[in-house]
């Protein structure tokens, strides 16, 4: 009797986590497992025109100066975003984290807004914003530019404005977080240094610091991987252009999965350049995740 | 006296510093929904002065119609509902066994899903794509819905089972009195109780769903009837001659339900996404 009661209540919690596992089966671990046997294939879409030809997708990507023209552009973009990211977004939840600021929660939805608006539409607006008759250009009028400047049309300016433009987006989640980890600073330690004497900016470096530091590691982590993976606000922005000049690696496999225009679409040589980077970027993941280990273990001893 | 003046300046250069920082980051949205009331003279000929003259309703008429934009909309709103409600569905049921229940599988299933590394989209979309049509289900609204809701909801499940882990033991000894059996014990008594998760899963998927481009815009790829707001404006700006005050009041449209939504419960979502660092 109490067996089967038992036996019973497994069934129950089996049926109870069956349509997550499923989900989490069909659209997490099978995209990650086919994928190694897509890129295996030369394939235009067409479930006929399958042929297998071994490892000869990733001999060419090796070969292929456009797709590590997107392999380096992916990291251009994580270094023209991810500093002024972290150093803004602290610099913001420092300032909003101050108790006596009137109109903190005001700000802080303000600069949180972005975060919720749908980033192809945000690439799309700020196409308009960006462009030569766009505002930024009236702006710079006002202060003795001549010339209309076409940044999102030009090699040089692209991709900066697009990584400028991606700051703007997330900056706020990421004030959010540091605002998380600056709620662990305890308050009394804090109050009692100010008695002590120290002022605002020897309590931040002396105590904040060295509090939040490996929160700090998660959230620079977080920073960097995201960025390696932006596609929709670049796709809607520039498509990866002027002339591939901000192609990143999601604009890249897109193009050469979906899009016609560059010839028939090659669904095995995208995936087999999705997993190279995907690796990359797991890669950089599970180094950055032992580096902040290391560094928490060294500030125990 | 001369500190409390420092004191007092120090104050105004912060305000002032994040009332500029603060226009700045409105802007887009301001220009956004100035430009759609404006007519198209008026928005060419205005410059930096963004506030129209002689507003007009006319783009949201014409993106409304002509451009397709009531179908979008609508594709959305159901897409989002559905994809909202059966994530709701499954990571709480999933959260509640997880949390409260002991049973054969369980550690596996949940090495299995914390071992995920969310490996973004861009590099499992032609998987997820084959998988879809597989099923026949590439060219419907319900293929959209179901890999909407097929992403990693390892936040949602965490929540979920550290909120019901928390309940008292007697709550179900009290329901096994009252003759409930596993299923009622949860669905009368336990799920009710999860509201401020519920809540919060809610607005985070709802936000995620409305938001998601790259999913509808393979899916909808050869039937345009399908596609959500964001890949409709997208289309729309590829087109020749782009109308910029019409895709401002598409962009108005397209933004305006995920902005009030969370304004207006932002609460839940802010401690959602500071609960994920955390953990």
């Amino acid at each position: 009797m109490h067996a089967q009661r038992r036996r019973k209540q497994y069934l129950w919690c089996w049926i109870f986590v069956l349509p997550t596992t499923l989900f989490y089966a069909g659209f997490q671990a099978w995209p990650i497992l086919s994928s190694f046997y897509y890129s295996m294939l030369d394939w235009s879409g067409i479930s006929s025109s399958k042929t297998f030809v071994g490892l000869a997708n990733f001999a060419e990507l090796l070969q292929d100066p456009w797709f590590w023209n997107a392999f380096a552009n992916s990291f251009r973009y994580m270094v023209f975003s991810v500093p002024p990211l972290i150093v803004v977004s602290l610099l913001l939840a420092v300032l909003l984290n101050e108790q006596t600021l009137r109109g903190r929660g005001a700000f802080r939805t303000m600069f949180f807004l972005p975060v919720v608006t749908t980033a192809s539409i945000v690439g799309i607006i700020m196409q308009f914003i960006w462009s030569p008759t766009g505002a930024i250009n009236a702006l710079i009028q006002l202060f003795g530019v001549e010339r209309a400047v076409n940044f999102l049309g030009q090699a040089g300016t692209a991709l900066p404005t697009v990584a400028f433009i991606g700051v703007w987006k997330d900056v706020g989640i990421y004030m959010i977080y540091w605002l998380a980890a600056l709620q662990s600073v305890p308050r009394d330690v804090v109050e009692a240094a100010e008695i002590d004497g120290a002022n605002k900016w020897k309590v931040f470096w002396k105590i904040t610091v060295p509090i939040i530091l490996p929160i700090a590691g998660v959230i620079t982590l977080l920073a960097v991987i995201n960025s390696l993976k932006v596609f929709d606000i670049v796709q809607t922005m520039t498509g990866g252009g002027p002339y591939f000049a901000t192609d990143v690696m999601g604009t890249f496999v897109y193009r050469t999965a979906y899009e016609s225009s560059v010839g028939m679409p090659r669904l095995g040589y995208a995936s087999a350049a999705a997993m190279l980077f995907g690796f990359t970027v797991i890669l950089i993941g599970v180094a950055g995740n032992a580096l902040k280990g290391r560094i928490a273990r060294h500030r125990v001893d | 006296m001369a500190a409390k003046v420092r004191r007092i300046s120090a104050k105004c250069v912060l305000y002032a510093f994040l009332i500029v920082a603060a226009v700045i980051w409105m802007y887009p949205f301001v220009w956004m929904l100035t430009a759609s009331f404006k007519t198209q003279d008026e928005f060419w000929g205005s410059g930096l002065n963004i506030f129209p003259q002689h507003p007009t309703l006319e783009n949201f008429v014409r993106s409304w119609n002509n451009a397709n934009f009531s179908q979008y909309f609508l594709n959305t709103i159901i897409v989002t509902v559905c994809a909202v409600v059966i994530v709701l569905m499954c990571t709480s049921a999933a959260g509640y066994v997880l949390g409260r229940y002991a049973f054969p599988g369980k550690k596996a299933l949940l090495g299995v899903f914390m071992a995920s590394i969310t490996i973004p989209l861009t590099f499992t979309i032609i998987p997820v794509y084959e998988l879809l049509n597989g099923m026949h289900l590439t060219n419907s609204l319900l293929g959209l819905i179901i890999a909407e809701c097929g992403g990693s909801h390892i936040l949602f499940l965490m929540l979920f089972s550290s909120f019901y882990s928390g309940l008292p033991k007697e709550m179900e000894e009290a329901a096994i009195v009252d003759g409930c059996g596993f299923f009622q014990t949860y669905a009368r008594i336990m799920f009710p109780l999860a509201k401020p998760v519920i809540v919060t899963v809610v607005i985070m998927q709802f936000i995620w769903t409305w938001n998601s481009f790259l999913m509808p815009l393979v899916l909808t790829l050869s039937k345009p009837e399908l596609r959500t707001l964001a890949v409709g404006l997208y289309a729309l700006q590829g087109e020749h001659v782009v109308d910029w005050t019409g895709i401002a009041a598409g962009a108005t449209i397209a933004v305006l339900p995920v902005i009030v939504i969370f304004i207006a419960l932002q609460k839940y979502f802010v401690d959602g996404i500071a609960g994920a660092v955390k953990s």
